[in-house]
């Protein structure tokens, strides 16, 4: 009951986005800030995007969490500023991502529009057509590989 | 910050932060309305995505509403126990899906006056709110893309798409004045920096729809007359028959948790 704010922050690696189970809630930047104030444990958290409709499960995924590691007092905020983007995603988190089957996001949402084709994951080629801008969750677009023959999604840069 | 601010602003703010939230979860649970009904999964799949968007908009706005407002509300209450008269979204987002044109219609005219707000509104001297703008402008960049792509291809494409959206065009613009009108309660919060001064920002939205419009080749309607009153709770009947959906679940079983 007496872990530091750092431990706190090792532990939250272990919380997943549910929807993209590859990458913990730390690497993705959705952890803001771990503040220990008298006895409270502050975690501030960030939605990917505004209707995020996971922010419910990880905010009961790090009580649950923390509570089996005897750490009751929590107290989760959600913030909203600075607003979450793709642009700090490390070379790691990326690679993760492709390798999961998710094609990673290009540099910055100025380049996505241009640079029209996605690169598939499975084959990395380019000849690709979009099926939607709008996927399965509010963070992935549709694509389809004209190589592989897969269709495949893609991590919109925002 | 908000414990610190003189009682007149504490009120006009509470005031303009619930027309957001109202503008967004209004037209989010409009969006809503289509799931399972649209012509293509994909197209489905968008619109509800860009409700879902809306809708996580919304519930900002109306949690830091409920936070400056200070009186033990919480963003549900203001979203479900709250009655017709007191909501303050705009008429246009209230107006009914009626068709695929209409949708799409009323979608682009919100998504356009969206980007040109947004990138005010982050520029408020109230942080909390401006933050909650930056957040959404680059969801408002996909959504914008969508609207605009489907006026093109629906006003250049059949003769049926083209007189659906044409009438979608002018049913729809008597509600396009109000979205850059300013009334006392927006006064207050200009003088301070907390909201931007809209005058100068409706020439452009007029060019951008104008510009888009004719490469779709629909027509600007003229401006006969504009409908407004809705930041005061003046609204269509559309809004009440919305809120009776929206709202029965909440009100039948105050406080359920499944």
């Amino acid at each position: 009951m007496n872990q530091s704010e750092e431990e706190i922050l090792r532990l939250l690696e272990n919380v997943f986005d549910p929807e993209i189970p590859v990458l913990n809630i730390v690497e993705m930047g959705i952890v803001r800030s771990v503040n220990i104030v008298q006895n409270e444990y502050r975690i501030e958290i960030t939605p990917t995007y505004s209707g995020c409709p996971a922010m419910h499960t990880i905010e009961k995924d790090i009580l649950d969490l923390l509570n089996s590691h005897g750490i009751k007092n929590v107290k989760i905020k959600r913030i909203y500023s600075p607003a979450w983007t793709t642009d700090c995603f490390s070379e790691s988190t990326k690679t993760k991502l492709k390798e999961y089957g998710i094609a990673p996001p290009v540099i910055n949402i100025k380049e996505e529009f241009l640079k029209i084709n996605r690169t598939c994951p499975f084959c990395d080629s380019d000849k690709t057509k979009t099926i939607s801008e709008f996927g399965s969750t509010s963070c992935k677009s549709l694509h389809y590989c004209d190589d592989c023959r897969q269709p495949f999604e893609y991590f919109k840069c925002i | 910050m908000t414990n610190i601010l003189d009682k007149n602003i504490q009120n006009a703010l509470f005031n303009y932060i619930l027309g957001l939230g109202d503008d967004r979860l209004i037209l989010g649970h409009r969006l809503s309305e289509w799931c399972g009904h649209a012509h293509i999964l994909e197209e489905d799949i968008a619109l509800g995505n860009i409700g879902l968007d809306l809708i996580g908009q919304a519930s900002a706005y109306l949690s830091l509403a409920a936070e400056v407002e200070n009186k033990n509300r919480t963003e549900d209450d203001l979203a479900y126990f709250r009655n017709e008269y007191e909501f303050k979204n705009f008429q246009l987002v209230e107006q009914p899906n009626i068709d695929f044109a209409y949708t799409i219609v009323r979608q682009f005219f919100f998504d356009v006056y969206e980007g040109i707000f947004l990138e005010e509104l982050a520029k408020s001297k109230f942080e909390q709110m401006a933050g909650i703008a930056k957040k959404s402008i680059k969801e408002n960049i996909y959504h914008t893309r969508h609207s605009r792509n489907w006026i093109l291809r629906l006003g250049d494409g059949t003769e049926e798409s083209h007189v659906k959206t044409q009438t979608a065009i002018n049913d729809l613009w008597k509600f396009t004045g109000e979205i850059f009108s300013e009334n006392e309660n927006d006064n207050i919060l200009i003088n301070e920096n907390f909201a931007p001064d809209l005058k100068p920002l409706k020439s452009k939205w007029n060019e951008i729809i104008k510009s888009v419009l004719n490469e779709a080749t629909l027509e600007m309607p003229e401006n006969i007359g504009f409908s407004s009153g809705s930041r005061s709770g003046i609204h269509t009947e559309h809004l009440g028959h919305l809120l009776a959906e929206m709202q029965i679940v909440a009100r039948s079983f105050p406080g359920a948790k499944w």
